[in-house]
Order: structure tokens, then C-alpha cells, then sequence
């Protein structure tokens, strides 16, 4: 079984920022793999370790600077990489989940994967919709938000839980081939070890145009349009405790005891 | 045509509140459109489902006989025929899980563009949509382009529509075929457990910023001290440092305490929406545009692993 996962880097945003037009300024941006992709890539890994998955392919829509997040999942175990870009796609400030199903759709037809795991959704644009947009595309079977994965193996089913609200799951059998987007706190991830991240060196990421995939500009006109970004409005009332440690936790607990809940 | 058709959504024979919440939205929408607000209801007890959405401003109400349950392959087959049969501007559908589950996939097979998670729509010559980027640290608003639109809108941002409405209901036969490869055989309750934090006059909840799992013993000892009930956010029961049954938000249980107090928990909306019901919400973060003050009634700005060993200090 082939498991292609796909990899986002997500820009996070420091405490203290500023917007420059419809965007944040990048001196206040860092970079880092999408927390859900996270839990995605370990979950592959992991049906290699136990023997279902041969090989564990990523998939990154992004520029040259993303590959070192990508190599972060190389050193967490995935074997080989590819990477999307084209300068077509720098122009849009929101890539729409039609492009990058487009995108992703291409890929998917070259690697013939089994499963493709994805991340519920991204920490910085959060559409959580590429992964369910994609199986429909490519005709695979899917399901989104997926915190708990038994594959067996011999049947060709994916036995899950999706998480949904309120403390309640649905558990769902799933065949492959399939798409499941994978919820955070579905296993645990590993850290890449020395030895990973070594190894991670010599691991291919392969770049793909839009042309090596099939592809003309057309596949990556936006539909949505960044028509302007501002702070949420602050409508805290909160009284604040002003002083130092010992002085605000005095305040604290006078309001504590005030309420009747501790003495 | 620039109607609007909203999709509502029910779990085990009752409606979910986004439900109610869509219909206000679609309402709104449908007065700036200037068209009809057009309901569907897929699958379960619908002519009870039905009776329940008729509501001031809705029109008609589709009804699809199909299933019980959610199945993503009915959702995604009737939402499909029911658009192509009354070709509405746009298309709304809840940010549920679910909703996350269909929504997509009409989308690409309709070719609709898709803004997902929507906390505020307008429509003037186009649509134009408001969501969050980067944890809610910022709000953008979207133009949406395309002849037709599809939006999932997030719960609890439009308020349960209400009244008595007078709305045509019809009875939608869509040709689905059921048979997938895909197949809900259940469903589970997750925590239980021993003890139930829902029940709770004083939660002490933790977040992110307790940073280690050593440092937990340290909100252990105030609980102690305090006669408290622990609690926390998403990422520490992801971690593994606490048991499901303590998660409060969306996925979690919903807390209604006397009092919360959020330690090192910036307030993500999912986190919210399960205890902002508490009477009284007091938080320690070292952030001060943390979102959790805005909603908390008392607030200390501070460092938690100084604040927190003097509040045990009074208590003890």
C-alpha cells in the first residue's frame, strides 16, 4: 500500500504584529508544518512501521523555502517528497480549495497512492475543506476529521471515528482507496531524531511545475479575493489585576472566596 | 434566480441549534439577494424536522427522505440535485463536522468556489464573506467570485431563527444511490470516565501554556488547595496529559460553572463555545490580545507559574 500525505507549511503569526495591506507583515510571520498535517504524517508512518503502508509519499504545494519543513517530514519517516509550485501561483493571496484540489488531483494520478491522509485543515487560512474536495475529484472514497484509524488490511477497510461535537464520535468503515482528514490527538508525534533528520538529507523532493503536471495557468485562478485583513475588535470588559504576582493572586482570591467557590 | 438554500443538519432524531442558526443567516442573505430562502432537510424524522424549521422568513422547506443518519453520499447526491433543480445564487451550509464532511464535495462537483467558516456574509453585486485567519488572530473579509456561491457557516454566529412561519413544505425525490463505499455502523460517547466536569461549581482548565506535562502538578496542587475541578483545553488532552472527559469546547463537554478559571488558555472559538456559559470567567495569560479576555470577567495578565504558586499560597 502507498499513503501520500499532504504537507502544508503554515505561516504563524507572533504575538505582537502588523498588518501591511491584506497581508501580515512577514517579519512577524514564522514557518512551521501545519499542526494537523503533523498528526497526518505520524499516522502513515505508523501503517509502515505496522506493515500495511510500503512506502509513505508527501505532497507540498508551496515554494523552494517550504522544503525545510518538508524535510522535517522526511525525517519523521516519509520516504520522498514532491513539491508543487509555479509562478503562477504566487499571484493569488488565497489559494481556493478548487486549485489546490487541481493541484493535488494531478499528483494523485501520477503516484497512484491507496490512502492520502490530510490534515483536517491548515492553522493559518483554516478552509478545512482540500482533502474531501479532492477525494470527490479523483473518485475516492473519503472521510474528514478522523481521530482514531484501524486499517485492516486484508478487507481493504479503513475502520474509523469521526470526532464530532459534544463528545461524540461516529465510528464509519471506509473503503479504499480513500481520503481521510486526520484530527489532532490521534496519536502522538514524534520528534525527528538526529538520525532522522541525517537521513532526511539525502530523501528526494521532487519540484513540479504546472506543466510537469499537466496543468495551465487556467487550474489556478482564485476564486476568492483578500479584500482587506484587520485585528478583531477587542470587546473585553474584563477587570484587570494590576501588580505583581503576590498582588493580583490576593485579588484573585478575594473574588474567588467573594463567589463562594473556594475558601 | 438568487435565492438562497440552506442545508440543516440533525443527529440521533434531533435537530443540531446551526440548524435554527443557518436559517437566520439565509435569511439575510436572501433579503439582500432579493430571493427566496429555499431549506433542506435530508434524512431522519423529516415531516417532524419540517414542522420544527418552519420559521418567520422561510419559504419552503425541501424535504429528502433518505436514511436516518448523516451518510456524506446522500448529503452530497441530494444537495446536488436539489441545486441543479432550484439554482440558487448561494448555496449555505453549517461548518460542522459534517457540514466539513459533504460541503466540499457539492462544491467541487457543482464547481461552486467554497468559503468556508463564515462569521459574516454580504451580498452587493457579489458575495463577500467574513472568516478568521491564524487562530483568529486576524479577520479578512473575502469576495467570493463565480456565477453561483457555496459558504459553510460556523455555529453560534447567527442566532436561532424564531417565530411561527408560514412555509410551503415539499417533498424532494432525488435519485440517490446509497450504496457507497462508505458505511456508519455507529456511534460512540467518548470520556465517561471519573468524574464529570459538566457538573462542576469551579473549574480550574489549563491550556498551552502550562508548556510540560511536569508543570500539570503545579495546577494539581491549586485544584487541591481550592477544592476545584481540573479541567483543560484541546491540546493538552491531545498531548496525553489528561483524559478526554476533561476537554472542554466543541468536541469536549459544555461547562456551565459558577466559575472558570482559564489558565494559559488563549480562547479559541472552539474552546469557547464550551464555557462561555459560566457565571463568572477569570484568566491568567501572558498575552493580552489572548481572545479569552474577551470574554472574561476578571483577568490577570500575567505569568501563570508566578501567579499561581501565590494563589495556592492564599489558599493553604
Amino acid at each position: 500500500m502507498k499513503v501520500l500525505v499532504t504537507v502544508k507549511e503554515v505561516a504563524e503569526v507572533a504575538d505582537d504584529f502588523e498588518i501591511e495591506g491584506t497581508e501580515v507583515g512577514e517579519r512577524y510571520l514564522e514557518y512551521d508544518l501545519n499542526e494537523w498535517d503533523d498528526y497526518a504524517v505520524e499516522e502513515a508512518v505508523q501503517l509502515k512501521e505496522d506493515g500495511p503502508a510500503e512506502e509513505v509519499v508527501t505532497v507540498t504545494i508551496g515554494p523552494e523555502r517550504a522544503e525545510e519543513t518538508i524535510r522535517m517530514a522526511l525525517a519523521k519517516g516519509a520516504d520522498r517528497a514532491v513539491r508543487i509550485w509555479d509562478d503562477a501561483l504566487e499571484e493569488p493571496d488565497m489559494l481556493d480549495v478548487e486549485t489546490k484540489t487541481n493541484l493535488l488531483s494531478a499528483v494523485v494520478e501520477e503516484e497512484a497512492p491507496d490512502l492520502v491522509l490530510t490534515g483536517v485543515q491548515s492553522g493559518d487560512d483554516a478552509l478545512g475543506a482540500t482533502g474531501v474536495s479532492l477525494a470527490d475529484q479523483i473518485g475516492f472514497q473519503w472521510g474528514a476529521v478522523v481521530n482514531a484509524l484501524d486499517y485492516d488490511h486484508d478487507a481493504g477497510v479503513a475502520h474509523v471515528h469521526r470526532e464530532l461535537e459534544g463528545g461524540v464520535e461516529e465510528l464509519t468503515d471506509i473503503e479504499l482507496p480513500a481520503v481521510l482528514t486526520i484530527q489532532t490527538g490521534i496519536n502522538e508525534p514524534r520528534y525527528a531524531s538526529l538520525r532522522g533528520i541525517r537521513q532526511a538529507q539525502s530523501k528526494e523532493i521532487a519540484p513540479k511545475s504546472l506543466a510537469d503536471l499537466g496543468l495551465d495557468a487556467g487550474a489556478v485562478e482564485s476564486d476568492l479575493t483578500l479584500t482587506s485583513m484587520y485585528e478583531p475588535e477587542s470587546e473585553s470588559d474584563a477587570e484587570l489585576f494590576e501588580g505583581d504576582a503576590s498582588d493580583t493572586a490576593g485579588k484573585l482570591a478575594t473574588v474567588l472566596r467573594e463567589k463562594g467557590v473556594a475558601e | 434566480m438568487s435565492d438562497v438554500l440552506a442545508v440543516t443538519e440533525h443527529r440521533r432524531g434531533e435537530l443540531r441549534d446551526v440548524s435554527y442558526e443557518v436559517i437566520s443567516a439565509g435569511r439575510d442573505l436572501a433579503d439582500e439577494t432579493g430571493g427566496d430562502l429555499h431549506l433542506a432537510v435530508i434524512g431522519g424524522d423529516t415531516e417532524r424536522f419540517a414542522e420544527d424549521l418552519d420559521r418567520e422568513g422561510v419559504d419552503v422547506i425541501h424535504t429528502v427522505d433518505e436514511g436516518e443518519e448523516f451518510n456524506h453520499d446522500v448529503y452530497v447526491q441530494a444537495v446536488e440535485a436539489l441545486h441543479a433543480d432550484l439554482d440558487p445564487q448561494v448555496l449555505l451550509m453549517p461548518n460542522s463536522v459534517n457540514g466539513l464532511d459533504y460541503a466540499p464535495a457539492v462544491a467541487n462537483r457543482l464547481d461552486l468556489p467554497l468559503a468556508t467558516d463564515a462569521v459574516g456574509l454580504d451580498y452587493d453585486d457579489g458575495l463577500t464573506v467574513t472568516r478568521e485567519m491564524y487562530g483568529s488572530k486576524v479577520e479578512t473579509t473575502v469576495k467570493v467570485g463565480g456565477d453561483r456561491q457555496a459558504v459553510t457557516i460556523r455555529d453560534a454566529e447567527w442566532p436561532a431563527a424564531e417565530g411561527v412561519g408560514d412555509a410551503e413544505v415539499s417533498a424532494f425525490e432525488a435519485d440517490i444511490d446509497a450504496d457507497s463505499g462508505s458505511t456508519v455502523t455507529g456511534f460512540e460517547e467518548v470520556g465517561g470516565g471519573d468524574v464529570d466536569i459538566s457538573e462542576a461549581d469551579f473549574i480550574v482548565s489549563i491550556g498551552r501554556g502550562i508548556e510540560e506535562e511536569e508543570n500539570l502538578d503545579l495546577i494539581r496542587d491549586l485544584v487541591e488547595a481550592t477544592d476545584a475541578t481540573l479541567a483543560s483545553s484541546r491540546p493538552i488532552v491531545d498531548n496525553g496529559w489528561l483524559p478526554k472527559n476533561r476537554q472542554v469546547g466543541q468536541s469536549g463537554k459544555v461547562v456551565t460553572p459558577d466559575v472558570y478559571l482559564a489558565i494559559g488558555i488563549s480562547g479559541a472559538v472552539q474552546h469557547v463555545a464550551g464555557m462561555k456559559g459560566a457565571d463568572t470567567i477569570i484568566a491568567i495569560n501572558t498575552d493580552p490580545n489572548a481572545p479569552i479576555f474577551d470574554i472574561a470577567d476578571y483577568g490577570i495578565v500575567g505569568d501563570l507559574f508566578e501567579v499561581v504558586p501565590e494563589l495556592i499560597e492564599e489558599f493553604e
